[in-house]
């Protein structure tokens, strides 16, 4: 037996343990980082809801809450669909390109029956609730202004489909969440298809 | 019973400290941390906020603890649990104040803190470590504010966590589900405030503590920084202690104290004469509990984020402005490298530093203004302006601080005795 230490054997022995460490660390992270994820219970609770949209009048909006969010459902006249055409210019993503909504939505309406409108009421900026300003010329928000939707916090803009105008903060239209029509008049709201 | 009373007693105390010292270091550690700690003796009074900083540290923790016997982190308790701590717990609206108060006085003293380092060059070398250990507990404290603020569960506390929870959904890719990842939630829910809770009570006041050791130690191998930026250290006397150094204790301690006195009559008069501080320590907007479906008018985050949120609003496209943002924040910690002066302090330094720094305190200072203030055109465009005054300080640096011509140091630090 020789008194020499084997610093090749130590170093491997080092290396190893401190591998074999590392690894069993990554994987009791896993429960602990995935227990940041939303529970069943929140799963849960974010299921589809109905709305009925029998005694919403021509121009008026309503809110309902889904997951949390505020969704606008909004009865638009004629006048506020006719007001969609022409402004593409002025638009960042006028063909909803880049915009998060179902594929039936993907219009210039941006509805599934263009004379209801139903947004995920959620500035796509930093997450405010933008405010109806659906009346042309409303000072408050800019005298040659087409009607629409402004986000207060950060001065985002948004025509009578949600979608976003140029210069300014929000990159992408206002989100069309998943919705279908149970009836003329009641709106199941999270879901493509089956019930509430 | 042969030795006189005194004898024994005076006897008795150094056999304890013995008996101590012979299993922990008490001793040493007092000396080598405290009463044998030569600073150099021109400190003035820029030198205050470091020891001020640790105080109110220990005010927050104190107050915290206090606090989360009656506080209810919960979606459905936690807003009315405030207002019993407000108005029926004994001398709960103190407690609660002086936490309130103490956050933005953090802020304050940190603020100073930091900018007295930049006038001097603390972070130069050798102190480049501890300059980032410095700016790692800034973030930190970053993080702590921005937990506690959701604590209250007004609709200023649920929209300003919804703001910069969505930042993180700038990043590409992963950016959506790192943001419900963080939530715990498909939005800012009571499974948010829960672990909001957590982190902000244990996790993060852990961390700091952790780094204000760390802090400390750095200091106290490197040695202080002065308002020279003359080293210390190359001129000792005989008995090897620098001959421009004063122990910490007694002769800081003490001035220390006159900082604190003073720090505590500006404490308490905000505590008792104007615990919001007019909206700015506590907005206006967060006496109403949370509500999902309506954001307040006008979203501000508190002062202390302000410069940081004007930077980020001033951009007209979502991942440029987050990014914009985090590298604003990220940039200080470049700053021993991005100095390239043969100088430490402002007072060596030539035309060229005093007039970048005196921009950068005027840019920081206007966009913290215009961070509060709504996102109009003629604001927004302003916040643009200070912006690149801002990153051109940092971003230049390497440039002007080379040809700026500077001073000779003296071999001493100047000092006035009184």
């Amino acid at each position: 037996m020789t008194e020499e230490v084997d610093t090749g054997r130590r170093h491997f022995l080092t290396v190893a343990t401190v591998a074999t460490g590392a690894v069993g660390a990554a994987f009791v992270a896993v429960p602990f980082l995935a227990s940041w994820k939303p529970s069943a219970r929140a799963k849960a609770m974010g299921a589809p809801v109905e709305v009925d949209v029998s005694k919403l009048e021509p121009g008026a909006m309503l809110k309902v809450e889904w997951r949390g969010k505020a969704i606008f459902v909004v009865n638009r006249t004629p006048q506020m669909l006719a007001q969609l055409e022409g402004v593409d210019a002025q638009l960042r993503d006028p063909g909803s390109d880049e915009s998060e909504q179902p594929e039936f939505a993907k219009n210039p309406a941006r509805a599934m029956k263009p004379e209801y409108l139903v947004l995920v009421g959620v500035c796509t900026h930093l997450g405010c609730a933008p405010l109806d300003k659906f009346a042309q010329g409303d000072v408050t928000v800019a005298a040659d202004w087409p009607g629409g939707f402004f986000c207060p916090c950060h001065g985002s803009k948004f025509d009578m489909s949600g979608r976003v105008f140029k210069d300014v903060p929000a990159p992408t239209n206002l989100p069309v969440p998943p919705y279908r029509f149970l009836s003329d008049t009641r709106i199941l709201i999270g879901a493509v298809a089956g019930n509430a | 019973m042969s030795s006189s009373q005194t004898d024994k007693g005076g006897g008795r105390l150094a056999a304890l400290t013995q008996w101590i010292d012979d299993r922990f270091p008490m001793t040493k550690l007092w000396k080598e941390q405290v009463s044998e700690y030569y600073a150099p003796k021109n400190m003035n009074f820029w030198y205050f906020f470091g020891s001020l900083a640790m105080m109110v540290l220990v005010i927050q923790i104190l107050t915290g603890i206090f606090l989360t016997m009656s506080y209810k982190p919960s979606a459905a308790e936690a807003f009315s649990s405030v207002e019993y701590i407000m108005r029926d717990v004994e001398w709960g609206w103190l407690i609660r104040y002086m936490h309130s108060t103490g956050a933005s006085a953090f802020f304050i003293v940190v603020y100073l803190h930091m900018f007295r380092a930049m006038l001097y060059g603390s972070y130069q070398k050798p102190r480049e470590l501890l300059w980032i250990f410095g700016m790692v507990i800034y973030f930190a404290l970053m993080a702590e504010a921005f937990f506690g603020y959701l604590l209250p569960w007004g609709n200023m506390s649920y929209w300003g966590a919804q703001v910069i929870v969505s930042l993180f959904g700038a990043i590409p890719v992963v950016g959506d589900s790192l943001t419900e990842w963080i939530r715990g939630d498909f939005f800012i829910s009571d499974v948010t405030l829960n672990r909001f809770f957590a982190l902000h009570v244990a996790a993060i006041p852990l961390v700091l503590v952790f780094l204000v050791i760390a802090h400390l130690m750095a200091l106290h191998e490197v040695g202080s920084n002065n308002p020279d930026g003359v080293d210390i250290k190359k001129v000792k006397g005989p008995d090897g202690i620098p001959l421009d150094g004063i122990a910490f204790h007694p002769y800081y301690t003490v001035k220390d104290l006159v900082g604190v006195g003073v720090f505590l009559i500006i404490f308490c008069l905000i505590i008792f004469f104007a615990p919001t501080m007019g909206g700015y320590f506590l907005e206006h907007a967060n006496f109403e509990p949370a509500n999902a479906l309506q954001t307040p008018p006008h979203i501000a985050p508190v002062w202390y984020f302000t410069p940081f949120y004007a930077i980020l609003r001033s951009v007209p496209n979502k991942p440029m402005g987050a990014a914009l943002m985090g590298v604003a924040v990220l940039l200080f910690v470049f700053l021993p490298w991005l100095d390239r002066s043969k100088v430490k302090s402002i007072r060596y330094r030539g035309p060229i530093f005093k007039f970048a720094i005196t921009a950068f305190a005027i840019s920081f200072l206007a966009l913290g203004y215009l961070g509060l203030q709504p996102a109009t055109p003629g604001y927004t465009n302003a916040a643009r302006a200070f912006s690149v005054v801002y990153f051109a300080f940092f971003l230049l640096m390497p440039w002007y601080s080379s040809i700026d011509k500077t001073k000779p140091v003296p071999t001493r630090v100047t000092y006035h005795a009184h």
